[in-house]
């Protein structure tokens, strides 16, 4: 995993290459708002359900998330963000009783069928939850453990891809001289970043982030929420958010989810800045202006 | 009531609540000082080089414990190889692989259950049974150890069933977004941060077999010479000290010594256990 691989050929609308060193860290600039490239589905989802035995949780789900974008999923509690983000990495298989209908496909392969590889399929999608949850090993073994797994074991390649990663997160320059501490005793937004850093070190396409920013205080919330930014383009981020603001500030595409008949719907997915500026919807208009939910 | 009364009237329940817990606190300390006194009093005079080298002579009276503690040694040895394996497997099974609700973990986890509730003279029947006599053991290290293992199994399992189920889920689930198969996880994960609960588990374990004398008097024998392959007899320690103040007129002090170096053994293996776990613990994390 060199380098060179992981800035790939993307750039971003500016004409600048990622990779760039801005402010000190190998991504390139904050890319927030709206405007995206050229809308190309990656993750594709046709009138999917979900159930957790008689409950219905996601109910005729169809939408298209965007490759290089972040698409943010907001609603109400309970609306099945989380249980739509979990299905994309079929996380939600751990639930007993989890039943499924309709289909999902990442890069035109449906991920529910036999000859999927799961290993496979969480390899290139990254998961990032809302508490910190490092493993309690040292800051270099969370990252080490998951590369070990898929065979990268030459120390020196293990050694490169932790600095890339952490570098990428920012969390190169504070850690790099106790690479060997706890990750445990890194603060909440360093436990964070080093969680988004060990997703990033398996080079997935996608990053599915689970309220990334709800467990931290504002300024951890906030170099996160840059961090975040800066990953646009490079990888295809799914971001669950409660916070309006920040899914305004850094996402491209929105979807607004609801509670109808105690299932979770999608009400309305669009252009980030037609979402709230234009809902087309009159209960997206009601959500974002704090009228419902 | 005026303020002050019921001031002083909580003030006096306070202190009076303070006084039972330091009283109930002061007799746990007390009984342990008891004994431990009584022990060394009648046993420390016995203590010396020879005592742990020499085998016993006349009937214990005279001579040392060397015999005692090889057959010891080796009928815990016998008894954790088999236990250990077999119960943290048995732990690994119901707590990660098994659904919570499944038929077969609810009968396992119940079997384990009785097997911790029948009482260790059960176990001695049964060994002496099975062991000794079926598979034709004789009255053996192996045969004792090995029945020793079957009272093992439910407080390794139990233990360490309840280490893994204390690893918090978030675990399991960012390793399984990972990508990581659930064996990884098992062994790089669950099973580092349950180990104080193993090791805690592992003391029980051995705290039980050391003071085991019922289940080996039908298995492993009393015979006190050095045991010369793992089919000959073997007496325990524990099975010296009843041997000795039960059946032996003036084998006081031979059993207060026995029971003083048992006392002492279990001290270090616990302490040693402990300090073995602390340093693993901190290599996985630091490493």
């Amino acid at each position: 995993m060199s380098s060179k691989k992981r800035s790939g050929s993307n750039t971003l609308e500016s004409g600048q290459p990622i990779g760039q060193d801005n402010n000190g860290y190998t991504l390139g600039p904050m890319q927030a708002g709206p405007a995206c490239c050229d809308p190309q589905p990656l993750i594709q989802v046709e009138n999917f359900s979900l159930r957790y035995g008689a409950q219905i949780a996601l109910d005729n789900i169809t939408l298209d998330i965007y490759r290089g974008c972040i698409t943010a999923l907001i609603g109400p509690s309970g609306c099945g963000k989380t249980s739509f983000l979990s299905s994309i990495n079929r996380l939600t298989d751990l639930i007993p009783g989890c039943r499924i209908a309709g289909c999902i496909r990442v890069d035109g392969s449906d991920i529910h069928h036999a000859a999927c590889n799961v290993q496979a399929l969480r390899r290139q999608i990254g998961m990032v939850f809302q508490k910190p949850t490092p493993f309690p090993l040292s800051i270099y073994r969370n990252i080490e453990l998951p590369l070990r797994e898929y065979g990268i074991t030459r120390r020196a390649d293990i050694n490169v891809t932790v600095e890339q990663v952490l570098q990428d997160v920012g969390l190169w320059e504070e850690v790099h001289d106790r690479l060997d501490a706890p990750a445990l005793s890194l603060s909440g937004g360093q436990q964070q970043r080093l969680c988004i850093a060990r997703a990033l070190a398996l080079d997935p396409k996608i990053l599915l982030m689970d309220e990334p920013c709800s467990a931290l205080d504002p300024i951890a919330s906030g170099v996160v929420e840059d961090l975040i930014s800066r990953l646009c383009g490079r990888y295809t981020i799914v971001i669950v958010t409660h916070n309006l603001a920040q899914a305004r500030r850094i996402a491209n595409y929105a979807a607004f989810f609801w509670i109808k008949n105690h299932a979770g719907r999608l009400v309305e997915f669009g252009n980030c800045r037609q979402i709230f500026e234009a809902p087309a919807h009159e209960l997206t208009a009601a959500y974002i202006n704090g009228a419902r939910g | 009531m005026p303020e002050t009364s019921v001031k002083s009237a909580h003030a006096c329940r306070d202190r009076l609540a303070e006084l039972v817990v330091y009283f109930v606190a002061f007799l746990v300390c007390a009984a342990f000082v008891w004994i431990t006194g009584d022990l060394v009093r009648g046993g420390m005079a016995h203590l010396s080089w020879d005592f742990f080298v020499d085998s016993p002579r006349n009937a214990g009276r005279a001579g040392g414990i060397g015999s005692i503690l090889v057959s010891t040694a080796l009928i815990l040895l016998v008894a954790l190889m088999v236990a250990l394996p077999l119960g943290w497997t048995v732990a690994a099974l119901l707590a990660e692989y098994m659904p919570a609700s499944g038929s077969f973990g609810y009968t396992v986890r119940h079997s384990l259950q009785v097997l911790a509730g029948v009482p260790s003279i059960i176990f001695g029947l049964f060994g002496n049974a099975f062991f000794s006599i079926y598979l034709g053991m004789g009255f053996s290290i192996l045969s004792g150890g090995l029945t020793l293992a079957c009272m093992l199994l439910p407080i390794l399992v139990s233990t360490a069933e309840a280490g893994l189920h204390a690893v918090p889920d978030a675990y399991r689930q960012s390793a399984a977004a990972l990508g990581m198969s659930r064996t990884a996880t098992l062994v790089h994960l669950l099973l580092p941060v349950a180990a104080p609960a193993l090791a805690a588990g592992l003391l029980l374990g051995i705290g039980r077999a050391m003071a085991e004398t019922a289940a080996l008097l039908f298995t492993s024998g009393y015979v006190d010479r050095m045991p010369g392959s793992l089919l000959d007899s073997g007496r325990t320690l524990a099975i010296h000290i009843f041997d000795l103040s039960m059946n032996v007129p003036g084998g006081d002090a031979p059993a207060h010594a026995s029971a003083l170096v048992l006392i002492i053994v279990l001290l270090l293996i616990n302490m040693v256990a402990m300090r073995l776990t602390t340093g693993w613990q901190h290599r996985k994390i630091t490493s």
